[in-house]
């Protein structure tokens, strides 16, 4: 009988030491911030899922019992986004590839090439500066170039001819290409972190061989660079799909048939009665559904994207 | 692909008159990196640059001007800076500088403390790190839009878990986003909360640098774990440091669409308006085109007063 009482005092005796004072505040500490960031989505989560009495009778963040839980709300956020979000994935993926390529050969050619340093130097800071600029400096030209002096309705008018196209989709294509024009100095800056690494003497081995600049990029860095796609993809992929100022001020109106997810949820649930939150937890899900799965899957390449960007 | 060698000896066989010579220079230039690497950087460059560098010349152009309204585009016979004058005289432009500066400071601050402490703490080889570090950075992960949805929720005054929290400790109801006094504090909360996680993931990498043999050093002198940070640790982060506070400022400058989306409307409470939404406010609510230029214009000093002392540094250290 009392030989597993003084197993179990010994161990405890052995476990003390580790036991220190500094390891148990550390361990609290570390549970109040995990929960600290994850209570506003964790509240959001369940709120979601309750009807609109359950909303105002239960605590924010206690799942709904078995009488207030409803998927109505997810079902009325899918129906009012899904015509922005797969106009905001029509945008985001073509603009996010093109960005990723137009970065990488940027990086190349500042990089791996030598045409002269100070220029090479000249280029870049302008490139980097592109990076900091508030879009707002940007903003008012931007809209007089897509509505007055390059609407893209006229110049392509024959293509809104088409079946399933909407003049309102002329928008949503000078979206795509703002995207990819202020997206390209950041992809540039990661992708020349990452050439910085490689070693010179790959491409001077190529050259004494004979082979060209074009010939280089396409045998040896574009498939060297192939884990940094992957972390410049998601990393703008996240940028564009979540953006808001763009969508905003190019399309305008929340109701337009080419408005994108994000700015179909600042509308999202609100009436005379006062805001529905319920729909709009659900909405804000749903809307960044994309991105959350992007990042369970790949946060690793997320968080490196995020430390090397400065 | 022909090698420079052949066209060399080529053109020496026909005889070295001066036609040939500059024909065989255009051919080695036409050859040279800078020709075939030409297209890979001048091609993303003059896009970029027309975007960017382009539509900063046009805007201060346009600031130059007295465009407002629908027409049809601005008047260029006619350019003064009046509209600088304006902003200049405009009570509201002072108070929303002043709002972006409390923005600014106190959010860049906090923010960055918050981030080193994290980062320490989950330096101290704690268990799970990879996991706790993924939970901490995922609002950064998130749009504004959706953010400001989720914060919107947590600070309603009857319901929300900010009162709930605030109201174990007999305090409240307030109402958070409804008080002027409140709302830019409940803001900066809210943003402090996405952020904080990127600045730690900066630091981390910053701390990740550091050879641990400096920690054993310290500890073999006898210098606390509280001293070893403070002497040793902190000051090596400076580059660190200065990184992650040009990108939080940047942001506190050019805020716009949490506000936004918070309150869903353009005119945000008067508490949290800052330029960066007065700026849109004017342009695409009020189509007074030429002042929201004139303002973007102020906007852009700020940012430039921030980032060119940064790029400099940066440049000063070897790091570009």
């Amino acid at each position: 009988m009392s030989k597993p009482t003084q197993t179990r005092a010994e161990n405890v005796a052995r476990m003390l030491p580790e036991l220190n004072y500094w390891r148990i505040a550390l361990a609290l500490v570390i549970t109040f911030f995990f929960a600290f960031f994850i209570a506003p989505i964790w509240t959001g989560l369940v709120t979601s899922f309750k009807t609109g009495a359950a909303v105002t009778a239960t605590t924010p963040f206690v799942p709904p019992g078995p009488g207030g839980f409803t998927l109505e709300k997810w079902g009325r956020a899918i129906d009012h986004l899904s015509t922005g979000f797969i106009n905001s994935l029509i945008m985001t993926v073509p603009s996010t590839v093109v960005t990723v390529f137009l970065g990488s050969t940027a990086a190349y050619g500042l990089t791996l090439v030598d045409w002269g340093k100070r220029a090479q130097f000249a280029v870049l800071v302008l490139f980097l500066v592109g990076i900091f600029i508030p879009y707002q400096a940007v903003l008012v030209p931007l809209s007089d170039f897509w509505i007055n002096i390059f609407p893209l309705v006229e110049v392509l008018a024959p293509v809104w001819e088409l079946e399933f196209m909407e003049p309102a989709h002329a928008r949503l294509l000078s979206l795509t290409i703002t995207h990819v024009v202020y997206g390209i100095p950041l992809c540039m800056l990661l992708f020349r972190g990452y050439y910085l690494t490689l070693s010179d003497e790959l491409v001077e081995a190529a050259k004494i061989d004979g082979a060209s600049i074009t010939t280089i990029y396409r045998r040896i860095i574009l498939p060297l660079s192939k884990p940094m796609i992957g972390v410049v993809f998601i990393y703008q992929f996240t940028a564009i799909w979540n953006e808001f100022l763009f969508s905003l001020t190019l399309i305008g109106s929340s109701s337009s048939p080419a408005a994108t997810v994000t700015l179909v949820l600042s509308g999202l649930g609100t009436d005379l009665s006062g805001i529905d939150f319920g729909l709009r937890m659900a909405g804000a899900l749903f809307a960044a559904l994309p991105t959350l799965i992007i990042y369970a899957l790949f946060a690793e390449q997320f968080a490196k994207g995020l430390a090397a960007d400065n | 692909m022909s090698n420079p060698q052949d066209t060399v000896a080529g053109s020496q066989a026909v005889g070295g008159t001066e036609t040939d010579d500059w024909r065989t220079r255009l051919v080695e230039f036409s050859k040279s990196d800078f020709v075939r690497s030409f297209p890979f950087w001048f091609v993303p460059f003059s896009i970029m640059g027309l975007g960017v560098y382009g539509g900063i010349g046009y805007n201060t152009l346009i600031s130059l001007t007295d465009y407002e309204g629908f027409n049809e585009g601005p008047d260029y016979t006619n350019l003064d800076l009046g509209m600088y004058v304006q902003a200049v005289n405009d009570p509201w432009v002072w108070t929303t500088s002043k709002n972006t500066f409390v923005l600014l400071i106190v959010f860049t601050t906090i923010t960055m403390l918050l981030g080193l402490f994290l980062a320490i703490m989950l330096d101290r080889g704690i268990r799970y790190r990879e996991k706790i570090q993924t939970i901490y950075l995922l609002p950064m992960a998130l749009s504004f839009v959706v953010t400001a949805q989720f914060w919107l929720w947590m600070y309603n005054v009857n319901n929300g878990l900010v009162n709930t929290v605030v109201g174990l400790f007999g305090l409240g109801p307030y109402n958070w986003i409804g008080d002027p006094q409140l709302v830019l504090g409940s803001v900066i909360f809210a943003l402090i909360w996405q952020f904080s996680g990127y600045a730690m993931v900066v630091f981390l990498a910053g701390l990740q640098s550091i050879p641990d043999d400096q920690f054993e050093a310290a500890k073999v002198d006898g210098a606390s774990v509280f001293k070893t940070y403070w002497r040793v640790i902190i000051p090596q982060l400076k580059s660190s440091s200065v990184s992650a506070a040009v990108v939080l400022m940047i942001f506190a400058l050019k805020a716009f669409t949490f506000l936004f989306s918070m309150f869903g409307q353009y005119r945000v409470p008067k508490g949290t308006d800052i330029l960066a939404t007065l700026m849109v406010r004017e342009a695409f609510k009020l189509q007074n085109w030429a002042y929201a230029a004139a303002i973007a214009t102020i906007l852009l000093l700020m940012a430039l007063a921030v980032i060119a002392p940064y790029l400099h540094y940066q440049h000063k250290q070897g790091s570009l």
